[in-house]
């Protein structure tokens, strides 16, 4: 049941990026994007880290998938033309998941099947968060603050003196 | 079926069976709220509602039904047709969604997970993009305009909704709804039930929270993205018939999901108001308590005039988010000073400070005094 | 579902994402394949605290946390990046960013 699960998430996954990596027109690509991080969180889900997919979900979709879209919006300045695809740029990535599937597929330690855990409750996340992980959470904390304010600033339009 | 593969099954069955429950209860109750909605507007205006068709009209759902489904399906010429058409679809699937989580009595909630609060808003969360996509897929500026200010209405208000949760989640520990159910199931005195609302931080963040509801559902007084006399019906202009339905629906879903949160984290859930009361099935109280909800929103709708854009903004982020920090830290000064007495004392008086504060800051004597005429003389 | 399928699906969405940010020329486009290059990482991170014989510290778990936040905030300043080009040169296009001088 849940091999058919996998690889029907895994098939939405890498259709989905796919299309957000190939679709001329920007809209449906962004909108792909989405979909794609969709059935991420689904795999999360399947893998027994449910937290990890609902803060995927959250974040992702309900924050950078609209940042995106809005970014779009305000940078249309030639729609009606269908943005080109280099095609010759498929060398690397090909080469890139060639080497890494020689890789995989060599190392026989990973081949094992899952074996039987409890999924992380939050509470247990949380608990490391505010005991062995605090430095990471307060530098992270630091991190998204300068982030905003640096987005701000980026976009503040110059006064015209 | 062998006792091998009837485990998937099995769970397939019981979830279909409470996904079933799930819809027919509350497709009923859209239908039912969405007329005794138009009666209770009609008798605070002093006039009946619709009641031409069945007893007291209650059958007006069925006729609105009807003419919704034999409208004419228009779609804009130039319009991105697959855009257009998924975006009510996702709209009324993520409200659906977000009702999944709800203990609606003992032992009946639908879905239980264990991140359940953040399920909620994840899936919440999701409503923005579609709400972009009917906006953008109408090929209309009055859309896309609308589509903007709705987003930027909801993503404002996202914040002191989650922030006024944390309170809550932080007294009980878990982000489990039935967790924080149960942990509002004692009595004091028999009488007195231990629900959030009854204490300081609890009265303050279930108003913000409810405050916040009624903003992202986009409801009156906050219902600038679809106010008819200003952008026609923002992001919700290009759809007709059907798809204006599910438009009509996702709205009132998430009007039944944010309500049903609250009635769950701050009403106590399905328990009864004194000990003595138990005997009446938790269900009965839980949808009481969620009537009294909506009531309070069609009130609110009756009563308010639409307020600003500007306003909405300006009230989300100078008001409502400090209060909702607030909140958090009044939660765990009373959690800290014991919860009795002296807690109640200390957590208000923090929220008390911080509001007179802020009043003054904001200059709210000058700004809201009532209006001084000056007439030619 | 063994450790080297889950591994070879994130390899794939790996190099999609790489196709994506070498083979566009939108800026928008390249940020795309870097949140996808991001995403795949995150699902090797949980595929190996899934599997690790001692899943008691979930390590995994701890770092696609951080990795999702980090990715979020790069996300963001990327896209003011791209706006703030957008308001000097008119284009998104990177093959016409060549010039340093404004």
């Amino acid at each position: 049941m849940s091999n058919a699960a996998f690889v029907i998430i895994s098939i939405l996954t890498l259709a989905a990026a796919l299309a957000a990596a190939t679709l001329p027109k920007l809209m449906h690509a962004a909108l792909s994007f989405a979909v794609m991080f969709l059935g991420i969180s689904a795999l999360f889900f399947l893998l027994g880290a449910e937290f990890v997919g609902l803060v995927q979900i959250f974040i992702y979709i309900g924050a950078v998938a609209v940042l995106i879209v809005f970014t779009i919006l305000l940078t249309r300045h030639d729609l009606g033309k269908v943005r080109g695809f280099n095609w010759g740029g498929g060398v690397v990535p090909v080469a890139v998941f060639g080497g890494l599937m020689w890789a995989i597929l060599k190392t026989k330690s990973v081949s094992i099947p899952p074996p039987h855990i409890q999924p992380v409750t939050v509470q247990r996340i949380g608990e490391l968060l505010m005991t062995s992980y605090v430095w990471p959470l307060m530098c992270v904390g630091v991190l998204l603050t300068t982030a905003l304010i640096g987005a701000l600033i980026l976009v503040l339009e110059e006064k015209r003196e | 079926m062998t006792g091998h593969a009837s485990g998937w099954l099995l769970q397939a069955f019981s979830s279909l069976i409470n996904i079933g429950a799930l819809l027919g209860v509350f497709l009923t109750l859209f239908a039912l709220i969405s007329v005794l909605e138009r009666k209770i507007l009609g008798r605070m205006q002093n006039r009946y509602g619709p009641n031409r068709v069945g007893p007291f009209g209650l059958f007006q759902p069925v006729a609105d039904g009807i003419k919704m489904l034999i409208k004419e399906d228009i779609v804009p010429a130039r319009a991105d047709k697959a855009v257009h058409f998924l975006a009510p679809i996702i709209i009324a699937a993520v409200a659906i969604l977000s009702l999944g989580v709800i203990p609606y009595g003992r032992n009946m909630t639908p879905f239980v997970i264990d991140g359940g609060i953040l399920f909620f808003f994840a899936v919440g969360s999701a409503t923005e993009l579609a709400v972009f996509m009917a906006g953008w897929g109408s090929n209309n500026k009055f859309s896309m305009l609308g589509a903007m200010r709705a987003i930027a209405q909801m993503i404002s208000y996202e914040l002191p909704l989650i922030i006024t949760v944390l309170p809550v989640v932080m007294i009980v520990g878990s982000l489990n709804p039935d967790k924080i159910v149960a942990a509002q199931g004692a009595y004091s005195f028999s009488v007195l039930p231990h629900w959030f609302v009854l204490t300081p931080w609890g009265a303050a963040a279930f108003i913000l929270f409810f405050v916040s509801g009624l903003v992202e559902s986009n409801r009156t007084p906050f219902d600038v993205p679809e106010g008819e006399s200003e952008i026609v019906a923002g992001h919700m202009t290009e759809y007709s018939g059907f798809k204006y339905a599910t438009f009509f629906l996702a709205e009132y879903m998430g009007m039944f999901a944010v309500s049903g949160l609250a009635v769950t984290l701050f009403l106590g859930g399905w328990h009864a108001p004194m000990s003595i009361l138990e005997f009446i099935p938790s269900y009965v109280w839980f949808f009481l308590k969620l009537s009294i909800l909506l009531f309070v929103y069609i009130w609110l709708r009756g009563t308010l005039p639409r307020t600003r854009v500007d306003q909405i903004m300006n009230f989300a982020w100078k008001f409502m988010l400090p209060m909702a920090f607030t909140c958090v830290i009044a939660a765990a000064v009373w959690h800290y000073t014991g919860r009795a007495l002296q807690g109640w004392l200390w957590s208000f008086a923090v929220i008390a400070a911080v509001y007179v504060t802020l009043s003054m800051l904001l200059e709210t004597k000058k700004k809201f005094a009532p209006r001084t005429y000056r007439f030619a003389e | 579902m063994t450790l080297s399928i889950l591994l070879i699906v994130s390899a794939a969405l790996f190099s999609v994402g790489l196709l994506a940010a070498l083979s566009r020329r939108h800026a928008i486009f390249i940020l795309i394949g870097i949140e996808m290059m991001l995403a795949a990482a995150n699902i090797n991170f949980i595929a190996f605290w899934r599997f690790a014989p001692e899943p008691a510290q979930p390590l995994g778990v701890m770092i696609a946390i951080f990795a999702i936040a980090i990715a979020a905030a790069e996300a963001a300043v990327g896209l003011a990046m791209v706006i703030a080009v957008y308001r000097h040169f008119r284009t998104t296009n990177v093959d016409q960013l060549n010039q340093l001088k404004g």
